[in-house]
């Protein structure tokens, strides 16, 4: 894990925007229960005028077996990962600490496996970006042309705030979204208490977390709480749904692809699939 | 000592010896410690430059953060006021270490004056009203005087147990950051690095100042 | 307060959960962590060259911990040199046996301590009671939890967990029976408390003979021992006895005489956020007519060469006790130092406690698990521990340990299945499709509440989301082809 942040030269610089060859790492819990962020994702690069891949190949990469310690479980994932993005100019993904994972954990993973060939295919794999990354440093967007009508506070995720180093770039971002009312969360960089399998293994302590976070989102009054993770917001909006705080969550994704022409919902009134609002979303 | 509990030690220090060399096994054979880069990029001198009246000011006002009460005197000026300052304090004798500048005394009530020759029993330290002493050098930026037990400071105890200490520095003797001062000691000295007057963070992690260490520290910075 | 002490409390998560029901220990926890945390933010701001600081001293400690046999031979060189005499102990029981056998050979029944968290790990007050000799401790905190008959649970301020009413309530009850006793109107302010502690102690200081201290850095090109604190109890332990046993852990030595000027830079402003802690001691041996006669080092291992052997988490080892991690992790902040089971709480204990006493234990398995890593302890570690990095190289460990049981646990059994499903695309549909329909099933009005088993670990505090119609993969299937 590092905390510097991410300055590597990228392998797609802006200018060859045209013609850039970029696919779309959904991972698993977005691909399973969170399929508008992924098509927010593709909306909003398709909008700014790029084509995006995305392999079928792909699943998961890693991070709950490695986080939990089953670095060797990890393997075959790592290798899967390696083989499906083969070839790409750059990975975008929907998700700050997968984005982590693969930047940071797939060589050690590798290294764990004995096998030089996969420590090869990792070490060629092309970069991974979280999405504000991706728009801030390789697209070199900063507005979007988003509309958002709503008053919405942003959550900068732990991973993407200290192992990325994303920085504010999300903020830059949703500060340029026309209609926003954005509004700063109180103790911002406090983790909200998920971690993977700590919201299991540490349930008590991981909802006492989870609570001061609530308490703060309430605070701002906000009708939405957005961040860059769908892991976290499942955990903070699960709290703020079980407690019918009618606070709705949403990634970063969904508001930067909401427009005048097709805007996303960000009220919580109840929704006939889910309790996120985002399940209306306009899909193209 | 007896004969076993020695024996067990040497067997002690072979065994950690042992084990410390078994567990660096990682580390070749051929590795010098200097081999492992030490990058020394942190300032090391600064501003104000050492012993400029800027130096003696930053460290006033340093010191006085911390609640220490502090004076910028004139050379002319360190007798009188220390003369005030001292009979401000009551009653209680002042202790005054070996090599003190006898040129500051001047305005000082002898009688209440206490040498530490012969050596002072720690309850009559106990029962002085103050002691006055001069420092080796101090540091500006962190608002710390530094004893060596040089001429004019004694030995730690005197500057410990009375409950004010009294404490003149040259403005010649301060320098700006920790390093400068690290270069310029010595030590086999035994050291006192002192900022401010004692405190405790342990309530609450609230500083509260005045708890063992003398309750009150007044400094003179001869400017 | 050895670490024996703490055998037999439940591991990490249920302790935690008991911890988290003390609403008096969330509140004062809330008040300390948040104080500290903006003090530390403000002296690390003003330090223009902090992380040029922050990584000269994680190099001076790679260094040291890469050549350590020499250093230590160094420091028993230049002590014993000084007029001083180095012991070693193996661990914890053999430190306390010299520690006891040195206190005897001075006939006094009595010692004065100095705040140390080595002692502490090795149970040295209990064994200094068994031999018949009082330990006082004389730092504050330290006092509060001995006045209490309670344990420490924070690295620098041991009573974290005590406000001022219950100090005052501590020290009215208790203060009597160990000496001077607290004044009958004491109220809770804590000038008066501190106050309360100087009468105290005091008479003590004065007539000590035997002085117990740990050390915060032992110099090995001048075999010089170096005690950082704030009440001046330590410059009292440090000068006034006339013989004085330091004990410390043998991963605290550093190179040269100026190292300390790294070390004194990132200490101070990391623990307690000053430019500078009230008082630090330096002393070489002996001195001719300045402080103790007789100076004794005992240099500790009790599982420091173990974590020592580990490449990744030798890192641990870096560790100046300045507690920056404590007052950040935002687990300690809402359960507090008990529940860690060790003397080493926090995100250092949770590296620290399993490599030095090994993983055998459910305590010391879960510990490393405390933690959601969200980093911000790596970020304030003045020596640059990478303690999530160590976490998660603790947990692959333990993970590997369990590999080899008969019965897997079901965790095992479920990461096993995982990653058979999400090995092959096709395989994730299938898991998808299957539990899609299963919380389609369980759902109500569009939540999916409380559910049984394991499950319930989620859905008894939080709502779990309701798999969509169609996953990103099926609709991605269906638009662009």
């Amino acid at each position: 894990m590092s905390l510097k942040p991410a300055q590597k030269p990228s392998p797609a610089s802006p200018s060859t925007h045209g013609t850039m060859r970029i696919a779309l790492f959904i991972t698993c819990l977005n691909d399973t229960l969170f399929p508008a962020t992924g098509r927010a994702v593709v909306t909003l690069l398709e909008r700014l005028g790029h084509r995006v891949d995305f392999p079928p190949e792909q699943t998961c990469c890693g991070q709950m077996h490695f986080n939990t310690g089953y670095q060797r479980d990890c393997v075959p994932l790592v290798r899967r990962f390696a083989e499906a993005f083969a070839g790409y100019d750059a990975v975008v993904t929907p998700s700050g600490s997968c984005a982590a994972m693969v930047r940071e954990h797939h060589g050690r993973v590798a290294e764990v496996s004995g096998d030089d060939r996969l420590s090869t295919a990792v070490r060629a794999a092309p970069r991974v970006y979280e999405l504000s990354e991706f728009l801030v440093d390789v697209l070199a967007v900063t507005d979007v042309g988003a509309y958002f009508p709503h008053r919405v506070t942003y959550h900068p995720t732990c991973h993407s705030l200290r192992m990325l180093g994303v920085d504010d770039r999300p903020l830059t971002l949703l500060r340029a979204v026309r209609g926003i009312d954005l509004v700063e969360l109180g103790a911002a960089d406090q983790c909200c208490g998920f971690g993977g399998t700590f919201a299991l293994k540490n349930a008590d302590t991981s909802v006492a977390m989870c609570t001061d976070k609530v308490r703060h989102v309430l605070a701002t009054g906000a009708d939405v709480l957005c961040a860059g993770d769908n892991s976290c917001l499942m955990h903070i909006g699960g709290a703020l749904s079980r407690l019918r705080t009618g606070v709705n969550v949403m990634h970063l994704a969904e508001i930067l692809a909401s427009t005048e022409k097709a805007p996303v919902h960000g009220t919580a009134e109840p929704s006939p699939t889910s309790w996120r609002g985002t399940e209306r979303t306009k899909t193209p | 000592m007896t004969v076993r509990r020695e024996e067990a030690e040497m067997n002690a220090r072979t065994e950690v010896l042992d084990r410390i060399r078994r567990a660096l096994d990682d580390v070749p054979a051929s590795e010098r410690p200097q081999d492992v880069p030490v990058p020394r990029l942190y300032s090391r001198g600064g501003s104000p430059s050492a012993g400029s009246t800027a130096a003696g000011e930053l460290l006033a006002e340093r010191l006085a953060e911390y609640g220490a009460s502090v004076h910028l005197v004139s050379t002319q000026d360190v007798a009188p006021r220390l003369g005030r300052l001292v009979a401000g304090l009551g009653a209680g004798s002042v202790v005054i270490p070996r090599g003190f500048p006898p040129e500051w005394l001047c305005a000082l009530d002898p009688d209440r004056v206490l040498t530490d020759e012969p050596r002072l029993p720690v309850a009559e330290l106990d029962r002085a009203g103050a002691v006055v002493t001069t420092v080796a050098a101090a540091i500006a930026t962190t608002g710390t005087l530094v004893l060596d037990g040089g001429p004019g400071q004694g030995r730690r105890a005197l500057t410990l147990v009375p409950d004010v200490h009294v404490c003149v520095v040259r403005a010649g003797q301060v320098v700006a950051t920790v390093p400068e001062a690290f270069a310029a000691l010595e030590p086999v000295r035994p050291l006192t690095f002192v900022s401010g007057p004692s405190a405790t963070s342990d309530i609450e992690l609230d500083r509260v100042e005045g708890v063992h260490g003398p309750r009150t520290l007044e400094v003179l910075i001869v400017v | 307060m050895s670490d024996a002490t703490f055998l037999g409390m439940p591991a990490f998560p249920a302790a935690a959960a008991s911890a988290l029901r003390d609403s008096q220990l969330r509140g004062n926890l809330a008040r300390a962590t948040g104080t500290i945390r903006s003090r530390r933010a403000a002296a690390v701001a003003e330090q223009d060259d902090w992380e040029q600081l922050r990584e000269a001293g994680r190099a001076v400690k790679e260094r040291t911990l890469r050549h350590l046999d020499r250093y230590l031979l160094q420091v028993e060189e230049k002590v014993t040199a000084a007029g001083g005499k180095v012991h070693w102990a193996r661990d914890a029981e053999e430190a306390r046996r010299i520690v006891v056998g040195l206190v005897q050979d001075t006939g006094e029944r009595e010692v004065v301590k100095v705040k140390s968290m080595v002692t502490q790990e090795i149970g040295l007050n209990e064994a200094l009671a068994d031999a018949g000799i009082d330990a006082y401790e004389t730092d504050l905190a330290e006092l509060i939890v001995q006045l209490g008959h309670d344990q420490p649970s924070h690295i620098l301020v041991p009573a974290i967990h005590r406000n001022r009413a219950e100090i005052r309530e501590i020290f009215l009850r208790s203060m009597g029976a160990y000496g001077t006793a607290a004044p009958a109107d004491l109220d809770d302010d804590p000038r008066r408390l501190a106050e309360a502690a100087r009468r105290h102690l005091r008479e003590k200081f004065l007539r000590a003979k035997v002085a117990v201290s740990g050390v915060n850095f032992l110099v090995a090109e001048t075999g010089t021992a170096v005690v950082v604190e704030s009440e001046g109890n330590g410059r009292m332990c440090l000068t006034l006895p006339e013989t004085l046993i330091s004990v410390a852990g043998i991963e605290k030595v550093v190179p040269t005489w100026q190292d300390l000027e790294v070390f004194l830079q990132l200490l101070p402003r990391s623990s307690t956020g000053e430019r500078m802690n009230p008082y630090t001691s330096t002393w070489t041996g002996t001195t001719a007519d300045d402080g103790p006669r007789a100076f004794h080092l005992v240099l500790v291992d009790a599982g420091r060469t173990d974590a020592l052997a580990d490449p990744v988490g030798r890192q641990a080892l870096n560790c100046i006790r300045c507690s920056a991690c404590l007052n950040v992790c935002p687990v300690y902040e809402r359960v507090g130092g008990h529940a860690y089971g060790s003397v080493y709480p926090g995100p250092i204990g949770a590296v620290l406690s399993p490599q030095l006493r090994g993983t055998t234990s459910d305590v010391d398995r879960a510990l490393p698990y405390a933690s959601s890593l969200c980093g911000a302890c790596y970020e304030v570690c003045p020596v640059k521990i990478n303690i999530p990095e160590v976490l998660l190289h603790l947990r692959a460990r333990i993970a590997e340990e369990g590999r080899g049981r008969l019965v897997p646990k079901p965790e095992r059994l479920a990461m096993a299945a995982a990653r058979w499903v999400l090995s092959r695309p096709s395989r994730l549909t299938a898991a998808q499709r299957a539990g899609a329909l299963a919380a389609r099933l369980v759902a109500r009005r569009g939540r999916v509440g409380r559910l049984p088993g394991p499950l319930s670990r989620w859905t008894d505090t939080r709502d779990a989301p309701l798999p969509p119609a169609q996953t990103f993969s099926a609709w991605w299937k269906r638009t662009h082809r």
